[in-house]
């Protein structure tokens, strides 16, 4: 094999997406992981391809995302299990439901359909939700996928634009223009870091830190509730911006989704605690009292399994999608959070159209890793939390 | 004693403490449920550790049919 363009480390689904651009482009691309890809964040995350709006950035990546979503979907073989089933977010309480017509006239403004429901209509599409809620909002252009095999389907359209995939085989080092390995050194013009909450230890500096997930997974229920369902509380509980008080304590949020299978995914805690992989038993607890507490009848449901992930957290919540200038050649496209999965192909368009200098798909300004590159430089490390609490110690 | 259960629509006379398992593959029933890739799944282990002889018993899915004692009135689905 001769000398690549481009070398992406990481073959997670942002990854991947990173790869099918840069090799539609006609690059020669080599795609590394140390085990296998999806093997991280990919394979542990839900999967429900979400318009976010935390932020105007956010907002415009996860919009852009889903529009390339919804152009793949033609082509999505069976096995990514690409359903349109929409978000149904869920208000407890009249507070809630008051803010729902700005967020509605916010997605409509940017081309996003959404939908205010009363209670009854809320009852009326998900039955099995408890009585007395105050209403919602539907945002039916929301889709669900299954992110491992989505990962694999964009690796081999990059396979047939001639990308090399290499398994197996971790990347040590990231220096300029090159990735050590133990198989020996890759030379390549343009390096990108695409190794999700892993990516710091490659790339020193890297303002993330891993935050923690708990889902869990029922036998077989088909038809048990037709929509992603998720509390609006979970957008301050999850998404809101972290206080030093806040962040430091174990949240969780009611999050249910459909799969295609008639299964049910259960979720969400959030926490960071390194990369501790073990169930923490009472926080599991915690994140299913908390889905019965909406849908009671998920009590007598049967749970085949939990597990964990790590998402890559930064300290604004959007992702680094750009040039890292403190190493010549090597470009970042990491930091997604909880949206990797959403916004993975927006991602990939992106960074590719910044390397290649084309005309970019949205502004890039918010997302360039330059905004944490001062800090690095300084050999600060900068903190995800406010309150000038390390990323050292976060993963200690 | 005899007791009559409904299995999938049509009554099925067992004799009172058989498992569910037992009534059925009796009856000639080889096909308890099918498994995502569309293949058939039956009892394996028989004591309730498998879960592969899953059936909907009076309308509670995934019930393990080694498990459940025949009772008179009892409705068993196989084929989910």
């Amino acid at each position: 094999m001769g000398r690549p363009d481009a070398v992406v480390v990481g073959a997670g689904i942002v990854g991947a997406a990173c790869a099918v651009e840069l090799a539609a482009a006609g690059l020669a691309v080599t795609v590394l992981d140390g085990r296998f890809a999806g093997a991280g964040a990919t394979a542990a995350g839900m999967g429900h391809l979400v318009v976010m709006d935390d932020s105007p950035a956010q907002l415009a990546l996860t919009a852009a995302s889903l529009d390339l979503w919804r152009q793949l979907a033609p082509d999505l073989p069976p096995a990514c299990e690409d359903e349109p089933r929409g978000t149904l977010w869920v208000a407890a309480e009249e507070a809630e439901m008051e803010l729902v017509p700005a967020k509605r006239d916010l997605y409509r403004a940017h081309g996003i359909a959404a939908e205010a429901l009363s209670a009854a209509e809320v009852a009326a599409e998900e039955p099995r939700l408890r009585p007395g809620l105050a209403g919602g909002l539907l945002v039916p252009g929301d889709r669900v996928i299954y992110p491992p095999a989505a990962a694999r389907f964009l690796l081999a359209l990059a396979v047939d634009r001639g990308a090399a995939i290499r398994e197996g085989v971790a990347a040590t080092g990231i220096g300029p223009s090159a990735v050590a390995t133990a198989e020996g050194t890759i030379e390549a013009g343009l390096v990108v870091n695409a190794a999700g909450a892993e990516a710091p230890r490659l790339t020193p500096g890297l303002p993330i830190a891993p935050r923690k997930g708990h889902l869990a997974i029922t036998d077989r229920y088909p038809g048990f509730c037709r929509h992603q369902l998720v509390e609006l509380g979970y957008l301050k509980s999850a998404h809101g911006p972290d206080t030093a008080d806040r962040a430091d304590r174990a949240s969780v949020a009611f999050n249910v989704q459909p799969r295609a299978t008639g299964q049910l995914l259960v979720g969400s805690s959030r926490q960071y605690a390194g990369f501790d992989a073990a169930i923490d038993r009472s926080l599991l607890s915690r994140m299913l009292a908390r889905a019965i507490e909406f849908l009671p009848e998920l009590r007598g449901l049967s749970t085949l399994r939990a597990w964990t992930g790590f998402r890559p957290a930064t300290p604004d919540k959007l992702p680094l999608i750009g040039r890292w200038e403190p190493v010549p050649g090597l470009w970042i496209a990491a930091g997604h959070e909880g949206l990797g999965i959403t916004t993975a192909l927006a991602t990939g368009r992106l960074l590719a159209d910044l390397a290649l200098g084309r005309p970019p798909l949205i502004d890039p300004a918010p997302f360039d890793p330059g905004r944490f590159t001062s800090l690095a430089r300084a050999g600060a490390s900068p903190s995800p939390l406010e309150g000038g609490k390390g990323i050292e110690r976060l993963r200690g | 004693v005899i007791v009559t259960i409904t299995l999938d629509d049509r009554p099925l006379a067992v004799a009172a403490g058989t498992t569910v398992a037992v009534a059925l593959m009796n009856h000639g029933v080889a096909r308890f449920r099918t498994a995502l890739g569309g293949e058939p799944r039956g009892p394996l282990c028989a004591m309730g550790t498998c879960h592969e002889c899953r059936v909907t018993i009076d309308g509670v899915p995934h019930r393990r049919a080694c498990l459940e004692l025949c009772a008179d009135g009892m409705t068993v689905e196989t084929g989910g």
